[in-house]
Order: structure tokens, then C-alpha cells, then sequence
């Protein structure tokens, strides 16, 4: 068998808020291709680990390696340039631009690169981004709300458009934090189906979720955060049978 | 023409157009059809559009921008000088110089977001004032202002053996750019900055932005650098600002250091929010209403408002005319202070956006009335 190709590798990170130690000598590696989870209860440094992975803050010490690329000490916007997308616990949104243009800024940031002064040129003219966008939303079911401003969405749509202006670059590593989090049943069902659907076109995602339906239906791999400690790690079937994680997590609810 | 610009687009400017040539026949009733006014009308409005671009589609907010135009003034007097009295020269020098300034100020104040970025251009345009006034008089020729003189190299001119006589005027090809002639110089720049704000608006990189000052976070995390846009947008308005310096150069060859200082910045924040922030017409008619408050005004006096409220009783009158003059002539700041604070708070988005709410009104009026062909149109 050849060895697991590991694209992320969290290596001993730590991260200190003053006298907090958010997270503690994480050590994690992601495999190409795979869904992995994350869990643990509030507080544990779930959110803080993708910060320190995407370059919201830089670790204490240690250093996250994607793919043979060091991403610790590069800024944000170079790290999605390498091909990571979030999405955020709290939507990050353009707010007050249309729902389609909230999709199109993305697709035209994996095609333009960081910056380009293409200001003479007009938004219509690019009708190819634009059908790739009304193609992406019509994937998430929101085509019939391509017009509204994205402000007036609901907490529930505005993770499912977030979602979208992710995919659309295609990115290589999605990291989703808590994507479901605000949906109704129907709609967290529809999630599920669509990032299955990525799931088989070879995408690795990371993906923090408190809902052990969503996590149980997408993961390959769960490790389990614990005040910032990872205290399990494995197949999602060990994971649910492992004592450590039922007394600091589960709480026997299952 | 269609993958030139949108229609709606089109028309808008084709409207914009038609407004600004006939000015002068439709602003006459209003005691402002003169050239000189219009002239400050064309370039202010300048100033105000391209403010907008900075301020209206990224959210910085800069407190300093009348350092360019003072620049873009002081660039075009010394093109005067030592180049040609051409005027096409000069615009194109202080269009450069502005531009390559507000280059090197948006670099140090975009280092920094939100009040404390206002504070900085704030703090630079202030410097930039005081230099002019102070250090730098070889080169603005301090409190006096620098002007042209009979004597100056000019060796552009002096090289085609055109000389002349009297007191140097700016000219465009030969003919002078006073009265009318000067409106419609100016009239023209305006229009076609108008366009190119337009464009601006309208392409990917005015959205950038627009979502630049909707969520920079956002954008960071979707592979944006946001400092070049941010910077960008900066420098583009600060050569819209040194383009209207220029223009009143043209118009009054005389480059005083006053047109630095921080109430000329705050009048065109003044201007864009009374207009309406991140519109394209209204940072142009906020400048316009701003310049003819100024000018009608300031020029109003006892005597004129005695006979305007003449038909009161006598008593009457005088109470009034005794009030009323309280907010014009050197009070004209207290009336256009006034109606900015009814403005902002009563129509945030400044006038345009009491244009759209009287436009829907209408709209909703209109279709409830209507005949039914009318009503199977789309709404937009
Ligand atoms: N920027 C910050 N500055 C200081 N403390 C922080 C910061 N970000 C997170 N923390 C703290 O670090 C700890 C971990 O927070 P984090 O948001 O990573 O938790 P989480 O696992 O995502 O929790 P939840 O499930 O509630 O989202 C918390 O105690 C939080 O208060
Ligand atoms: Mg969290």
C-alpha cells in the first residue's frame, strides 16, 4: 500500500492568550482527500486552530506545513492563494453587495490573483464568472436569491452562500467551522449531500461540528479537542467508543 | 456600444451631459449662470467625484485631500512658468505630480484603517499646509501665492518664438481660457471624469472596492490583497483632486497655500455626504449646492434683503431682515450648516437618496393609477 499522502500537518502548535493555553502541543495531519473532523466542547480551541491554519493568528510556537509549503508568517490572503477556504463560525459576508457579486468576488480572486487594476473593463462583460456563480448557487439552492443584498439573508443562507463563495475556487483544503450550525433539519441534510458530492471529487476538508449527525455522516477521521488538547484521534468508529472522549465530551449522551 | 457600458449607464451620462452644457441657460433664474461660478461648479464637482471614489467605494474616509488639489494647483502654475501657457501641458503635469503625492501619502496613511487613518491624512495635508507656507517658498512662493510674471523662462513658448505681451494668461491652443470658453474646458473634464468614475464604478475592480469597504476581512480570506486596491483607489482620487487643482489654476493662474488647509479637505467630505456617499451624481451636486451657498450667499447683504422682504409691514420687515441676515453674507456657513445637519438627519444617504425615495413614491403612485399594459413591465 502506498503511504497516505498527509497535505496538512499541523506540527506542534501551540497558542497562548496571555495565561490562557488555547491550544497545546497540537500535532495533526490531514490525508488528501479525506473529510476530517474536529470536535470538543465550547471553548476547547477548535475555531483557534483554523485561525492559526489560515493565518488570523499566528501560533506560539510551532508551525502548520500545507503540502510541502510553510503557511506560518503568511498573510491570509497568500495562504488562499495556495488553495485553503473557510468558512467562518460567524458568516464573513459581504454584507451589503447583492448575493451573486458576494459569489463572483471569489471566483474572480482565484482568476485574477491577489490584485489586478482591471477597472476599465466592465462587471458585465464577464458573463463566464458570472454563469460559474449562478451555476455554484443554483449547487446550493439559492440561485432565486441571487438578486438580494446578502445582509438580508437569513443566519441559515448566509452559511449556504459562504459555503458557495468557498467551492467556487475550487479550493484544495476547505476548512469548515461549524457550516451547519443555524440551518433547519432540510437544509443541514442538504449540506451534508452537497459536501459529500465534493467529497468525491477529491477535496480535503476539515470541518468543526457539534452536530454528531453531520460529523458521523461526512467524516473519514475524527480527532477530538479537549481545553486545547487533543485527547483522541481515529476512525470515527474508535472515536465514538473511546472512554476519554465520552466522560470529556459525549457525556454518555449517546 | 453595448459591451462599452450597460444602457442604464449610457443614459445616465448622456443625462449628465445635457445637464452640465446647458447650465448656464437653466442656472441664469437662479442669479448663477455666470462663468466664473460655473467654473467652480465644474471643478469642484471634479474634486467631489473623485473623493467618492476613495471615500464612497473603499470606506476610507481621508480628511487631508485638498493637499492635492493645492498640489495639482501649484504644479500646473509652475508648468505655466517654466514650460508653456498651454494648458493641456500643465493638466497632464498635475495630474502626474498629484498623482505620484497622494502615491507616497497613501502609502504611509493606508497603513492603517478607519479614525486612525482619517487622523493621518488629517496630520499629512496639515504638514503639506504648513510646508507650503513656510519652508517650501521657493517653490509656493509663501503667503503671496505663486503667479506667472512677464518674465518667466516658459521654453516651450520661447522655442516657437511665441511671445507675449501683457500679463501671461493661460490659454488652450492659443485662445484664452476666460468666460465661457474656461466653463466649457472645465464642463468637459468634468463630464469625462464623470465617465471614467463611471467605468470604475462599474468594472471588477470597483467591486473589489465596494467589498473592500463592506467586509476587508472577508476579502483578505478570499485571496485579496487589499492594500493595493485600497491604495489604488487612493491614488485615482488624489489625481482627480490635483486634475480640479489644475483646472482652477487654468482659470485663475494663482496657487495660494490656504487651498491646502483642512477646511478645504472637510468641505469636500461636506459635499460627497450631502450628495450622497458612494453615489455617482451626488458627491457632484453636493458640490455644486455647497459652491452656490458660498457664492449667492456670501454676497447677500442688509440692503439686498430689505428690498427682498420689502413687501412685509415695516416693523416686521425689519425683525426679518434683522434674522435673515444673520445667515447670509459672511453667516452663509450657519444656513449651509444648518441644512447638513436636516440632511443627514433626515436623508442619510444624502440627496440622492431623497431622489429615490421621491422616485419610488412616484413609481408606487404612478403604478397603482396606471393602465394594465404598463403594469405587465418588470419592476426593475
Ligand atoms: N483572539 C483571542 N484572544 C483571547 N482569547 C481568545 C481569542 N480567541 C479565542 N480565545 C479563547 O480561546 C479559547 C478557545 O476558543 P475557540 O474559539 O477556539 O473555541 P471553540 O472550540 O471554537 O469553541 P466554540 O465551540 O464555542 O466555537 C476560549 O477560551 C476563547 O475565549
Ligand atoms: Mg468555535
Amino acid at each position: 500500500m502506498a503511504q497516505p499522502n498527509v497535505v496538512l500537518h499541523v506540527a506542534d502548535v501551540h497558542k497562548r492568550f496571555g495565561g490562557l493555553h488555547a491550544l497545546a502541543d497540537i500535532d495533526l495531519q490531514v490525508e488528501e482527500g479525506k473529510t476530517h473532523a474536529i470536535i470538543g466542547p465550547n471553548g476547547a480551541g477548535k475555531s483557534t486552530l483554523l485561525n492559526v491554519i489560515i493565518g488570523k493568528l499566528p501560533p506560539s510556537s510551532g508551525q502548520v506545513v500545507f503540502d510541502g509549503t510553510v503557511l506560518t508568517g503568511r498573510k491570509p490572503f497568500q495562504i488562499n492563494q495556495l488553495g485553503i477556504a473557510r468558512v467562518f463560525q460567524t458568516p464573513e459576508i459581504f454584507a451589503d453587495l447583492s448575493v451573486l457579486h458576494n459569489v463572483m468576488i471569489p471566483a474572480l480572486a482565484k482568476r485574477d490573483g491577489m490584485f489586478t487594476l482591471n477597472m476599465l473593463r466592465s462587471l458585465d462583460s464577464e458573463t463566464g464568472i458570472r454563469a460559474e456563480a449562478e451555476h455554484m448557487l443554483e449547487d446550493v439552492g439559492m440561485i432565486n436569491r441571487r438578486d438580494m443584498l446578502a445582509g438580508s439573508l437569513s443566519r441559515g443562507d448566509k452559511r449556504r452562500m459562504e459555503l458557495a463563495m468557498c467551492l467556487i475556487q475550487h479550493p484544495r483544503l476547505l476548512l469548515l467551522d461549524e457550516p451547519t450550525a443555524g440551518m433547519s433539519r432540510h437544509d443541514t441534510n442538504t449540506t451534508i449531500e452537497l459536501l459529500k458530492k465534493i467529497k468525491s471529487r477529491g477535496m480535503t476538508k476539515v470541518i468543526i461540528e457539534h452536530d454528531m449527525h453531520v460529523v458521523f455522516s461526512l467524516a473519514d477521521k475524527i480527532s477530538v479537542l479537549a481545553q486545547g488538547r487533543i485527547i483522541a484521534d481515529g476512525s470515527p468508529d474508535d472515536v465514538r467508543g473511546n472512554p476519554k472522549v465520552q466522560e470529556a465530551y459525549l457525556g454518555g449522551a449517546h | 456600444m453595448n459591451n462599452l457600458m450597460p444602457r442604464n449607464d449610457l443614459f445616465l451620462l448622456l443625462g449628465f451631459t445635457a445637464v452640465v452644457l446647458t447650465m448656464p441657460i437653466w442656472l441664469a433664474p437662479f442669479g448663477a449662470g455666470y462663468p466664473d461660478l460655473l467654473q467652480r461648479f465644474m471643478i469642484f464637482g471634479i474634486f467631489a467625484v473623485g473623493f467618492n471614489i476613495l471615500f464612497g467605494l473603499t470606506g476610507y474616509l481621508s480628511f487631508g485631500h485638498a493637499a492635492f488639489f493645492g498640489v495639482g494647483s501649484y504644479a500646473a502654475v509652475w508648468s505655466f512658468k517654466l514650460l508653456t501657457l498651454d494648458a493641456i501641458p500643465a493638466m497632464i503635469f498635475a495630474v502626474l505630480i498629484s498623482g505620484l503625492f497622494a502615491l507616497l501619502i497613501g502609502f504611509l496613511c493606508l497603513r492603517r484603517s478607519g479614525i486612525y487613518f482619517s487622523i493621518l491624512t488629517l496630520a499629512f495635508a496639515q504638514m503639506s499646509y504648513n510646508l507650503a507656507y513656510s519652508v517650501l517658498t521657493p517653490i509656493t512662493n509663501g503667503e503671496t501665492g505663486l503667479q506667472l510674471t512677464i518674465n518667466d523662462p516658459r521654453v516651450l513658448d520661447a522655442a516657437m518664438g511665441q511671445g507675449f505681451a501683457g500679463q501671461p494668461v493661460p490659454t488652450l491652443l492659443g485662445q484664452q481660457m476666460s468666460g465661457y470658453a474656461g466653463f466649457y474646458f472645465c464642463a468637459g473634464f468634468l463630464i469625462l471624469s464623470f465617465f471614467i468614475a463611471q467605468r470604475i464604478a462599474g468594472s471588477p475592480f470597483g467591486m473589489m472596492l465596494k467589498a473592500i469597504k463592506s467586509n476587508q476581512t472577508r476579502m483578505q480570506f478570499t485571496g485579496f490583497n487589499t492594500r493595493p486596491y485600497a491604495l489604488s483607489a487612493f491614488v485615482i482620487s488624489g489625481m482627480y483632486a490635483g486634475l480640479a487643482g489644475a483646472l482652477l489654476a487654468v482659470t485663475d493662474p494663482l496657487a495660494g497655500a490656504e487651498r491646502m488647509q483642512w477646511t478645504a479637505s472637510g468641505e469636500v467630505v461636506l459635499m460627497t455626504i450631502l450628495g450622497g456617499v458612494g453615489t455617482l451624481v451626488g458627491p457632484v451636486i453636493g458640490a455644486w449646492i455647497i459652491k452656490y451657498f458660498e457664492n449667492i450667499l456670501s454676497a447677500l447683504n442688509d440692503n439686498i434683503l430689505a428690498r427682498f422682504w420689502s413687501f412685509l409691514p415695516d416693523g416686521v420687515a425689519d425683525v426679518v431682515v434683522k434674522v435673515t441676515s444673520k445667515f447670509v453674507g459672511d453667516g452663509w456657513h450657519l444656513t449651509l450648516g444648518l441644512v447638513f445637519v436636516i440632511i443627514v438627519i433626515f436623508l442619510p444617504g444624502g440627496i440622492m437618496e431623497g431622489v429615490r425615495r421621491l422616485a419610488a413614491l412616484f413609481r408606487r403612485s404612478g403604478s397603482s393609477s396606471a393602465k394594465p399594459s404598463a403594469r405587465t413591465q418588470p419592476a426593475e
